[in-house]
């Protein structure tokens, strides 16, 4: 056998292990494996390639790709194309920070645990709420996390979902809850695009309600009625959950500044890469009175046996390894270094810049979709968003076609709502952020133009 | 730590709590072994007066430094008072539990459930065990 240099084992160290052990072959040591469960033909495998080869060949793959670099991109729904300062890079790739667990011992972890101290007040700033935790996986089980934590409050089993939520976090909501005995109600949407406030009203009759769950701006871009919303779950007894965007605080009130109780939402948009949809993490926060009750680790100040301010965890008696079967989730870690990513970012941004950002994607979303609905056939139904918004598609121009004719001119158009929302034909999610400057929405329209000419006017 | 002095009518469980017969209400708490078990009690999380739980069911739970503990009702009965100081002042249950540290009072409490509970003697050697 040839040498490898990332295949340790020649067929002679083989031999040597199998001498040792007193078998004869691999055939022998398997042997007590059922023939019927062995695999009886060999691994049909390309024969094997140099490093400088297998480069070539991953490069002429990676070059099939569509991405945001080479295109211009109005994906969104919950994963975003946006500015990265460099330094965030620079400062996660330092070795300290690079580890994959919640550090457990205060004594030789004070840099990671300060950072995620100050992760934790900036998601307090941002949310308006009293304590958040180390972050979550990802947004949509950190909405599920909630959910257990409002049944857990309110010793009830139902909680509303609003049919606005991003359609994969209700799924990862249903598939999160199929154990334990809980009723999921999904509240509809009305013609506005936003959750039905009389429905709710009828759903909350009974009061045996744990949560109200919505999302700000909903899935389809639009800002849902939040104040009515929190009196009808607080009038129930509910509790009242939020799943927010976090650039969008920069422009619209954060859910404690009217009367949320828990917060979640997704970290992607603050410095991290969009990775294909993941990892990036999820967050979550509280009111004070509710933290017993918070799943996940949570980091707290305190003074060492110096007097000298130093980080340690705080409240694990709600955690598994302490509490066992009666632990708030069985989460123990974080998204750490995902999260630190997110807290670099908020700290270069600052409260100002974050304004600036969120003022410019509303901007130049409104922008654009003003100059969409002046185009003879394309419809946007509603101006209640803040940076996506829904287009409706010419009768004679069906979306997969759009979606050709937009990949060949190099623009990632938006998502297909119609395979979400039946009621929605012909329906486009258009995102836009800072990364989409302004000739891209030019680019944009003169193809919608072009579209109108060739689909709508012949 | 001293003994504190062991007030009358007193009826404990295996899981250690206790339950003192105050003409028709019954006062709850947990035993000074429990205490002295769980060390530091830092937050108590109390039940809401009214309702009505039956024995064996957990009504709260003590948090110390070291755990977070279920408290189990000795006896039926509907809450009738539950103890704000410990909110602010949990360690009253370290220092007191007989007296400023109680947790929980009921009215209409079962009188059976009482029989099965143990007097103070009979507890003090089951823990010995």
């Amino acid at each position: 056998m040839i040498y490898h240099n990332y295949l340790p084992n020649t067929d002679e160290s083989r031999q040597k292990m199998l001498d040792i052990i007193g078998v004869s072959s691999q055939e022998d040591l398997f042997k007590n494996i059922p023939v019927e469960l062995q695999k009886n033909t060999s691994l049909v495998l390309p024969e094997s390639h140099c490093e400088l080869e297998i480069q070539n060949r991953i490069l002429e793959l990676a070059q099939k790709n569509i991405w945001p670099g080479g295109y211009v991109s109005f994906l969104g729904a919950g994963c975003y194309n946006r500015y990265i300062p460099s330094v965030i890079d620079n400062i996660l790739s330092r070795v300290e920070f690079l580890t994959a667990y919640t550090p457990y011992q205060p004594e030789i972890s004070q840099g990671t645990l300060q950072a995620i101290y100050e992760f934790q007040t900036m998601i307090c700033n941002l949310t308006g709420m009293d304590v958040s935790n180390a972050s979550m996986y990802d947004g949509a089980t950190a909405t599920a996390e909630a959910i257990l934590m409002s049944c857990r409050i309110t010793k009830k089993n139902k909680t509303i979902v609003s049919r606005a939520l991003n359609p994969e976090t209700q799924d990862v909501i249903k598939t999160y809850l199929s154990g334990p005995d809980i009723d999921i109600i999904t509240a509809p949407i009305n013609e506005d695009s936003i959750t039905d406030i009389n429905n709710l009203f009828e759903l909350t009759a009974n009061k045996d309600i744990a949560s109200i769950v919505i999302q700000v701006p909903n899935f389809l871009g639009n800002i849902e009625e939040v104040r009515k919303i929190e009196q009808i779950a607080h009038n129930a007894g509910a509790l009242f959950v939020v799943i927010i965007d976090p650039i969008s605080v920069g422009m619209i009130k954060p859910p404690g500044a009217y009367g949320a109780d828990i917060v979640t939402g997704d970290g992607q948009s603050l410095g991290n890469n969009m990775m294909y949809g993941g990892p990036a993490f999820g967050f979550m926060a509280c009111r004070q009175k509710h933290m017993r009750n918070m799943p996940g680790r949570i980091v707290g100040s305190s003074l060492d046996s110096d007097g000298n301010t130093a980080y340690t965890l705080t409240l694990q008696t709600r955690e598994q390894h302490i509490r066992r079967d009666k632990a708030t989730s069985n989460i123990c870690t974080n998204h750490s270094l995902c999260a630190l990513a997110g807290s670099i970012y908020l700290s270069i941004i600052g409260p100002k810049g974050l304004k600036e950002i969120a003022n410019i994607c509303f901007q130049r979303a409104h922008f654009l979709a003003s100059k969409i609905s002046e185009i003879e056939g394309f419809k946007i139904p509603h101006d209640n968003f803040f940076n996506e918004f829904i287009m409706i598609l010419p009768d004679n121009l069906s979306v997969d076609v759009f979606n050709k004719e937009m990949l060949d001119r190099k623009i990632i158009p938006g998502i297909n709502l119609n395979s979400y929302y039946h009621e929605l034909p012909g329906a486009i999610l258009i995102s836009v952020t800072e990364k989409n400057k302004p000739v891209d929405l030019y680019l944009f329209l003169s193809a919608l133009r072009e579209l109108v000419e060739e689909y709508v006017l012949n | 730590m001293s003994n504190l002095e062991t007030p009358e009518n007193i009826h404990c469980t295996r899981s250690h709590e206790y339950v003192i017969v105050d003409g028709e209400t019954g006062i709850i708490g947990i035993t000074q072994y429990a205490t002295e078990q769980l060390g530091e009690i830092v937050y108590v999380e109390l039940p809401e007066v009214g309702t009505t739980i039956p024995k064996g069911e957990a009504f709260g739970t003590v948090e110390s430094v070291k755990a977070a503990s279920e408290i189990y009702m000795p006896v039926s009965g509907t809450i009738s008072e539950i103890n704000h100081r410990l909110t602010s002042e949990p360690e009253l249950i370290n220092d007191d539990c007989y007296n400023e540290g109680w947790i929980i009072k009921v009215a209409d409490f079962s009188k059976e459930d009482l029989e099965e509970a143990m007097p103070m003697d009979e507890y003090l050697s089951f823990i010995e065990e």
